[in-house]
């Protein structure tokens, strides 16, 4: 387990992002970054300023507003020699992404019968609650988990920002990284020395064993306030984030259900045919003969997101709607 | 259209390489009608959209390209991956499914893939590698490799954006890509200026990207043009855009035998007796006394058989074991 001890050192969501993409372009010269107002500007959440000081222009290239050419050029970059990380501001804008992304970078190579490969990575964002309306907070990170030959990490520390990125650059295939837009200013612990988190392992972020609440990203954080409060009455909550969707650690899921009988899946994309229906099926399947409770599924609703700040707020699960749900599965009142 | 252009500073092309280029054309057409034969005895499954007719576009640009240049292709996609030096055996393979082609059989007809050739693979979206191509130009320059990347797509690919996005890209960073447009004047089964507003050669001039049009009939024409916009690219003076006027004689696949509703025949004999690429080559070797006509149908022959027996290979071949559908979807 490639994975260091935790230090005293905090970092900002953003600046373990920052650090990630730092230390993997000292380490290889083939890593660059390219995407909209990435140089200078340092993106809009300014996750990446001080990067284009240190690589320059050559390596962090500011481009034009054309998401489908730019991550198509990636792609080819990717076959030839380099190591793209491409932004995409808002995971909203992956849909002027999709002919590249599913149908080149997914496929290349499968269809070329392993010859080419596509080591790249996209980074893009999720998460509703930033008054941003319909078309700037979607999570959108079951698309691409839908897709064979795509890798998908959405990390909820900063920690396990670090690690999951420089794991995605290093990958030999395209993974698509999303990154929790209203977490970028979450402090965590992240030590000074180098580690790597593997694609694929879950990590139980809380123990418990009366309930599992299984939880992704903006989610997880989310998920263990409603732990705190499932405390107080007398309910033991085990909060695990898979921090991949593909490859997911189906069995570290399934076990916990195992041992506590009860699970809820909590993630920010639509629920419908979405991850919190893929995860809720594995464990159902995995851990049938055990469960107490039918797995129960919490998404956003299935509205555009709303921009009024009432109206928005109610469109995605909270503390308190895990909490209740918990509670009526624990049958506690 | 376009009349054919020659630079005043063209050179010659020496013998050998016309005959090269005359033996490459037979080889596609060949390969292509061994492909329809194939086809219409049901023995090749799936689809195949056959380059006949358009063999001196991707001969005389290939021809200008060292073996470790890049390529990205079309699903009309046989004749370049034949004339940027792929094997006519791993190709029918490939074609038939077999675990010897190519891509082990994972590909088929409209993905061949050759990293040895520099062949970045064929695509089935239509403009699906006008990104590839402009990343793999992007490589060479950000490694200094001096490699170009030459990136072929229908005239139907002028309908999609993302071209216009890579283009404005491959200008911005002189990037060292060859956007090659064959116009067979379809569009599947539309002609192309009911899909085409404005000018070809104007879209790339709105980006400042040299552009030019050639016979894409006249070997030699496609061939000094592509001689001449690949020593550019290398010297770091790209991208350049080459729109070669050519014809597709077939159907947009095997299957499309009935075109009358959309092209008249006469049209097809037209371009077929008087502007026949592989016809166009050999009488002016002839004519120039660069070669013999005996010769010439020694090419073909010797082709012929080459041809056959590559078929005969890949008939034989394996398919691959049930066991290997999940191999590859990962590194």
């Amino acid at each position: 387990m490639p994975e260091a001890s935790t230090a005293q050192r905090e970092l900002t969501f953003a600046e373990a992002i920052r650090e990630a993409l730092a230390e993997e372009m000292r380490r290889d010269v083939r890593v660059f970054i390219m995407g909209e107002d990435v140089a200078e500007a340092g993106t809009p959440f300014k996750v990446l300023s001080g990067l284009v000081e240190e690589f320059g222009k050559a390596r962090v290239l500011d481009t034009p507003i054309s998401e489908a050419g730019f991550t198509g050029l990636a792609v080819g970059a990717a076959m030839t020699g380099l190591r793209p990380v491409v932004d995409i501001m808002f995971g909203d804008f992956i849909t002027l992404t999709m002919d590249q992304m599913v149908n080149q970078a997914a496929k290349v190579h499968y269809m070329s019968g392993g010859k080419w490969n596509v080591p790249m990575v996209m980074r893009t964002t999720l998460g509703a609650t930033r008054r941003s309306a319909a078309q700037h907070s979607q999570s959108l990170h079951a698309w691409f988990s839908h897709i064979p030959g795509l890798k998908v990490a959405l990390p909820s520390t900063p920690y396990d920002a670090k690690g999951l990125l420089k794991t995605a650059i290093r990958d030999p295939n395209p993974v698509v990284f999303f990154e929790d837009k209203m977490m970028y200013k979450l402090k965590g612990p992240v030590p000074a020395g180098e580690y790597t988190i593997p694609f694929g392992v879950a990590d139980v972020k809380r123990e418990g064993t009366d309930i599992t609440i299984v939880a992704t990203s903006s989610m997880v954080q989310v998920a263990l306030g409603a732990a705190s409060l499932l405390d107080e009455i007398g309910v033991s909550a085990e909060v695990i984030d898979p921090r991949t969707t593909w490859p997911l650690d189906e069995r570290t899921l399934v076990e916990s259900a195992k041992k506590t009988s009860r699970a809820i899946v909590v993630d920010e994309g639509y629920g419908r045919y979405g991850v919190t229906g893929e995860i809720a099926s594995v464990i159902a399947e995995g851990a049938f003969y055990n469960l107490d409770a039918p797995v129960k599924r919490m998404g956003a609703m299935h509205v555009p997101i709303p921009f009024s700040p009432p109206l928005e707020d109610v469109t995605v699960p909270t503390e308190q709607t895990v909490f209740e749900m918990a509670r009526s599965m624990c049958r506690r009142s | 259209m376009s009349v054919a252009h020659h630079a005043e500073s063209d050179r010659p092309i020496a013998t050998d390489k016309l005959l090269r280029m005359y033996r490459q054309m037979w080889t596609i057409r060949l390969f292509e009608e061994k492909v329809n034969d194939l086809y219409t005895r049901a023995l090749m499954p799936g689809l195949a959209h056959l380059y006949i007719g358009e063999e001196a576009v991707a001969v005389g640009i290939c021809e200008a390209l060292q073996s470790d240049d890049y390529i990205t292709s079309t699903h009309r996609g046989h004749g370049h991956c034949l004339a940027k030096g792929g094997e006519p055996s791993l190709m029918f393979a490939e074609l038939l499914g077999k675990e010897t082609g190519y891509c082990r059989g994972k590909g088929g007809s409209m993905h061949i893939a050759d990293p040895a050739t520099g062949n970045l693979g064929a695509n089935a979206i239509v403009a699906g590698s006008v990104g590839i191509a402009t990343g793999a130009a992007f490589s060479s320059q950000q490694l200094g490799s001096k490699k170009v990347a030459v990136c072929f797509f229908g005239e139907g690919a002028l309908g999609q954006g993302s071209l216009y996005e890579v283009m404005n890209l491959a200008r911005l960073w002189q990037l060292p890509v060859l956007y090659v447009c064959e116009n067979n004047l379809y569009n599947e089964y539309t002609h192309y200026s009911e899909t085409t507003a404005g000018d070809i050669l104007a879209r790339p001039a709105a980006f400042g990207v040299p552009a030019e049009s050639v016979d894409g009939q006249d070997v030699r024409a496609v061939h000094q043009a592509a001689t001449r916009w690949v020593g550019e690219l290398r010297e770091g003076n790209g991208p350049a855009f080459l729109l070669c006027n050519t014809y597709r004689y077939r159907g947009h696949h095997v299957g499309d035998v009935n075109r009358e509703y959309y092209r008249p025949k006469q049209e097809e004999q037209r371009w077929m007796s008087e502007r026949d690429p592989i016809q166009v080559l050999g009488n002016w070797l002839i004519e120039g006394r660069l070669a013999a006509k005996a010769e010439l149908d020694q090419v073909r022959a010797e082709v012929a058989a080459a041809i056959e027996q590559a078929a005969e290979f890949a008939l034989k071949a394996p398919y691959p074991g049930v066991d290997q559908v999940e191999d590859d979807i990962y590194a």
